[in-house]
């Protein structure tokens, strides 16, 4: 799992490319390629929770990976923008010339929605079910764009590990979102069923 | 590599296909001027590409070169007539190996020589935001401000082509954006 996670990161550091960038370019691609990776550890933190990991230990690293993933997009954009101002303004208007930026501004939405959601979540008196919910579609829109997002660009990632690595995202965010919406549910429909027929018996 | 009047790439197809095919649409007294500006005969001026102008710093120097291994180079026209224009200012800035597009040696200007054509050797270009891409500008008196913006078909590619046609300043006024 780190090693999925890691790879991409490093190739994408070691990178030739990198050579010739100044250092806030670097900054705000790299600030990326960590979000991205952190996407496929995401889920897996709270969902499929490794078994290294206690239930409430997976909620603690969650919430501090949603943290980081939000705090690594505030890099990617800040750091691009006090790099280029104009290619970024362009790109969060809608009106830049290259077909991944779009995604990448969903995904950004689906992230601002998802932290604003996250935070407010007591206040708002959210119940667990219709959380769940809304977190899992907002989850599967982020990183699906977001993947898309980075499999468009061109630039300092190699190409195998980043398909690698949205893939994984992905995948490990279909399941956790299956995993709590689905399979969690259906367990514990059937332990209260069990339940039920062993008090009556 | 490609393109004659600018470079062509796949959504510009895409766009001017659905152009044509939105122009039929149109009540027949609308579609002759259409028409007219999507055939070859005329040389309709060239129109600005968003992101066109992004880091542009005006009044690059004129240079003998920005570097070696990539070309840029183009014809440029007169609107209406297509003839070639001599003697006009191109600027030229990219990311290249060396660094970005802000970096004062991967910008400069070329004139056109009496055939109209210009050429400018560069650093090999790399990947700025996602796409490997060069710009392109005109803005000076006579014609129309352009800024192109033709991305390379693929990164590894060792020249550009990008034609333009410019239009008089009195029939446009500048436009940057």
């Amino acid at each position: 799992m780190a090693a999925v996670a890691a790879v991409p990161v490093i190739a994408a550091a070691a990178s030739p490319l990198q050579g010739g960038r100044e250092l806030l370019w670097i900054t705000g691609g790299m600030a990326g390629v960590v979000a991205l990776s952190l996407l496929f550890v995401q889920p897996l933190l709270m969902a499929a929770a490794p078994p290294l990991l206690t239930a409430r230990g997976g909620v603690r690293w969650h919430r501090w990976g949603g943290i980081a993933i939000v705090t690594m997009v505030g890099l990617h954009i800040g750091a691009l923008y006090a790099y280029s101002p104009e290619d970024i303004t362009d790109a969060l208007l809608l009106v830049a010339p290259t077909p991944f930026s779009l995604y990448g501004v969903i995904s950004l939405w689906c992230l601002v929605l998802t932290a604003a959601l996250a935070a407010t979540r007591r206040v708002l008196k959210l119940g667990y079910k219709p959380w769940r919910i809304l977190h899992s579609g907002l989850a599967v829109a982020l990183v699906g764009a977001g993947a898309i997002h980075a499999i468009q660009i061109e630039g300092a990632m190699e190409e195998y590990s980043k398909l690698a690595i949205c893939i994984a995202a992905l995948t490990a965010t279909t399941a956790g979102v299956l995993e709590v919406n689905v399979l969690a549910p259906m367990r514990r429909r059937r332990v209260l069923r069990d339940t039920r027929s062993s008090g009556r018996g | 590599m490609s393109g004659k009047i600018i470079v062509v790439d796949r959504r510009a197809l895409l766009a001017g296909a659905a152009a044509v095919g939105g122009a039929r649409l149109l009540p027949s007294f609308v579609t002759p001027a259409v028409a007219q500006s999507s055939t070859s005969s005329s040389f309709s001026p060239t129109e600005t590409m968003p992101g066109g102008s992004n880091n542009y710093i005006a009044n690059a120097p004129l240079v003998q070169n920005l570097g070696t291994g990539f070309v840029a180079s183009g014809v440029v026209r007169r609107a209406g007539d297509g003839a070639p224009l001599s003697n006009v200012r191109v600027q030229i800035w990219a990311a290249t190996e060396r660094g970005g597009e802000r970096v004062t040696s991967n910008r400069g200007s070329v004139m056109t020589g009496p055939d109209g054509t210009y050429r400018l050797e560069i650093s090999p270009i790399v990947p700025q935001f996602g796409q490997p891409h060069i710009h392109i500008a005109y803005d000076d008196r006579d014609f129309a401000t352009l800024f192109l913006r033709p991305v390379l078909s693929s990164r590894h590619d060792k020249s550009i082509t990008a034609d333009f046609v410019l239009a008089l300043a009195s029939s446009n006024e500048p436009r940057r954006s």
